[in-house]
């Protein structure tokens, strides 16, 4: 590959040099057109080419619409956005294949230590999981945390024991490997196991969500955007009594959230730096970002 | 097999061939074709071998590990990871027996019926809807399992057990249908190869039709239809989506038809996105592609054991 960065760096450098100087001028406003554009520029920080991010499902609406408004921002670069999981993404990011490798859990808990040492890990987001169950399941509206460590460590079979119909609880939940089943291990079941085996596990949000919806006396832990997506037909649990919105999630107050992390291998550069100081910029973090049921970073 | 006489007939056509006839594209080729073929299948089973001991030779687990019956991946605050595979082998050897089971009558009265009841006609209707159920992709057969056999199970056999539906069976009935057009057209190749002197010679010493069939046609296409069942079973043994969809993927050693259990292609294809190269899980789900590749290679020798023609008594 060829690399024009150094004099479009540099030219980028002058750009920000131009706003920076732009902002502090306080309430002049500049009249110089070309100094204009060339602010607006480096808020996008245009690099010309193509990058790959692949990776969690999780976060990949985020990074796909992030990805599709920096192209709109900047019509030469294309960012491509592929799911697989966040293993996959790890594995893709450490093998040069992708640029950036989208993953729901730290790298180091994933990968041998040199491995993970080799990757540099950005934080863009955080995501969300509901608990919701079946909407035959009347009259349960909030668990805490031990309500929920007892019904997903198979204490609690019953919901009539959290204050619901005598009915049999069935466990649906995403594959073990998940970024959704290691949250809630950790977050939840303070590390313990779940029951063994006494979920059922389905591949995706999707097929959760179907099933929840189907089986009567099911329980899941979902994706936020993948609850709102399916709300009339399913009923959300609060969780220590906080709802679990974007807000809650936003103050920190609703407990079940995670990183949504993005890595790259070795310090980012070109295109790709670009695009993962993009992801942290405002309109990214405090307008994309809710508007898709994710909280900031920060 | 060469007659005698073939050497020298051969050595004389060879005389009169000219030079792009004696180049033989086309054999050269075929060869090229053949060999191209055999190295991808080399190539594969060692691929696939070398990372299905990774389990054993890199994160050392010991062999006996994988015949345990706990599948425990993901060390916790309770228990190492326990990598046993004995829950999905056993998974997936049940779901294809009993669709083999459950299939086998069906497709081979089926293929009785267009060899040697079917007017053209009604050939004509069966034929094309074979082809029909060969085309539909394993994820509609998994979508409609989904969503109108799990709930029927769980509505109307509920007091049997299948208090949430996805079951053992679920996956066994939705394979049956899948490995139906399979079972089918081989056993039909096989019945159409009886050859009509066969039949007759039966029908001339007054046999019903169905005696002919009984003791004629399906005696002389046994070896046939028993590699019909084979190849439907190992397309039962390789097949995922559908049945991951519907059988509640719970690795636990299955003990009744009612019960959710899982198979070694469902846990391939949930957890192999979530883990990275390297890491025991991920080595662990190759061992289970290694043990899948066995389970077809046994298939394919009982296959060819099979197929190989019954020797006439004397």
């Amino acid at each position: 590959m060829i690399s024009p960065f150094p004099t479009r760096i540099r030219v980028l450098g002058l750009a920000a040099v131009l706003a920076a100087a732009a902002c502090s001028g306080g309430g002049t406003p500049t009249t110089n057109p070309t100094a204009n554009s060339a602010a607006t520029q480096a808020a996008g920080s245009c690099v010309d080419g193509s990058i790959t991010a692949s990776g969690s499902t999780a976060l990949q609406p985020l990074v796909d619409a992030a990805g599709k408004a920096y192209t709109k921002l900047c019509p030469n670069s294309t960012v491509n956005v592929q799911g697989g999981g966040s293993g996959t993404g790890l594995t893709q990011v450490l093998g040069g294949a992708v640029q950036i490798g989208d993953s729901d859990v730290t790298a180091e808990s994933k990968l041998a230590t040199p491995d993970a040492n080799s990757l540099v890990d950005h934080v863009v987001a955080r995501q969300g999981w509901v608990m919701v169950i079946n909407t035959g399941v009347t009259g349960v509206t909030n668990l805490t945390t031990q309500q929920a460590r007892d019904i997903w460590t198979g204490v609690t079979t019953n919901w009539k024991a959290v204050g619901g119909p005598d009915q049999a609880i069935v466990l649906i939940i995403r594959p073990a490997s998940s970024g959704t089943r290691a949250t809630l291990k950790k977050i939840v079941l303070g590390g313990a196991d779940e029951a063994a085996g006494q979920a059922l596990t389905e591949d995706s949000n999707g097929a959760v969500t179907t099933a929840v919806q189907s089986t009567p006396g099911s329980t899941s832990v979902i994706g936020f955007a993948f609850y709102q997506a399916n709300k009339a037909n399913l009923t959300a649990l609060q969780l220590d009594g906080i709802d679990a919105t974007v807000d809650n999630m936003t103050n920190g107050s609703y407990k079940l959230q995670a990183f949504g992390h993005m890595y790259s291998k070795g310090q980012p550069d070109g295109l790709t730096k670009a695009f993962l100081d993009y992801m942290l910029s405002d309109s990214v973090q405090h307008t994309l970002i809710p508007s898709l049921f994710y909280a900031p970073a920060q | 097999m060469t007659t005698p006489t073939l050497p020298i007939a051969r050595s004389r056509l060879r005389r009169s061939l000219g030079f792009t006839e004696r180049l033989d594209v086309p054999r050269r080729l075929s060869l090229a074709a053949a060999a191209f073929v055999v190295l991808m299948v080399g190539l594969l089973l060692s691929f696939i071998t070398w990372n299905g001991v990774q389990l054993f030779a890199h994160s050392g687990v010991p062999l006996s590990e994988i015949f345990s019956g706990t599948w425990h991946p993901d060390p916790s605050t309770q228990s190492a990871a326990i990598f046993g595979l004995l829950p999905f082998i056993l998974g997936t050897l049940f779901v294809m027996v009993i669709a083999a089971l459950i299939s086998m009558p069906l497709s081979v009265g089926l293929a009785l019926f267009m060899a040697e009841v079917a007017p053209r006609w009604a050939r004509s209707i069966t034929q094309p809807a074979m082809e029909v159920f060969v085309g539909i992709p394993s994820v509609v057969y998994g979508w409609l399992g989904l969503t109108v056999l799990v709930p029927f199970l769980r509505t109307n056999l509920h007091d049997l057990g299948f208090t949430v539906g996805f079951s053992l069976l679920a996956g066994a009935l939705v394979l049956s249908l899948m490995i139906l057009p399979t079972i089918t057209s081989v056993a039909l190749d096989a019945f159409v190869t009886v050859p009509g002197e066969m039949r007759g010679a039966s029908l001339a010493l007054g046999t019903t039709r169905w005696q002919t069939i009984r003791h004629v046609v399906l005696p002389a296409a046994r070896s046939g239809v028993i590699t019909a069942v084979v190849l439907g079973m190992m397309r039962a043994a390789g097949e995922a989506l559908a049945v991951q969809m519907v059988i509640g993927n719970r690795p636990v050693i299955p003990t009744s038809l009612a019960q959710p259990m899982t198979t070694l292609t469902s846990q391939i294809t949930l957890d192999m996105g979530n883990t990275v190269n390297g890491e025991a899980w991920n080595e662990a789900l190759w061992t289970m592609g290694l043990i899948l590749l066995l389970i077809s290679l046994g298939f394919v020798v009982l296959v060819r054991r099979l197929s190989r023609p019954a020797k006439v008594k004397p």
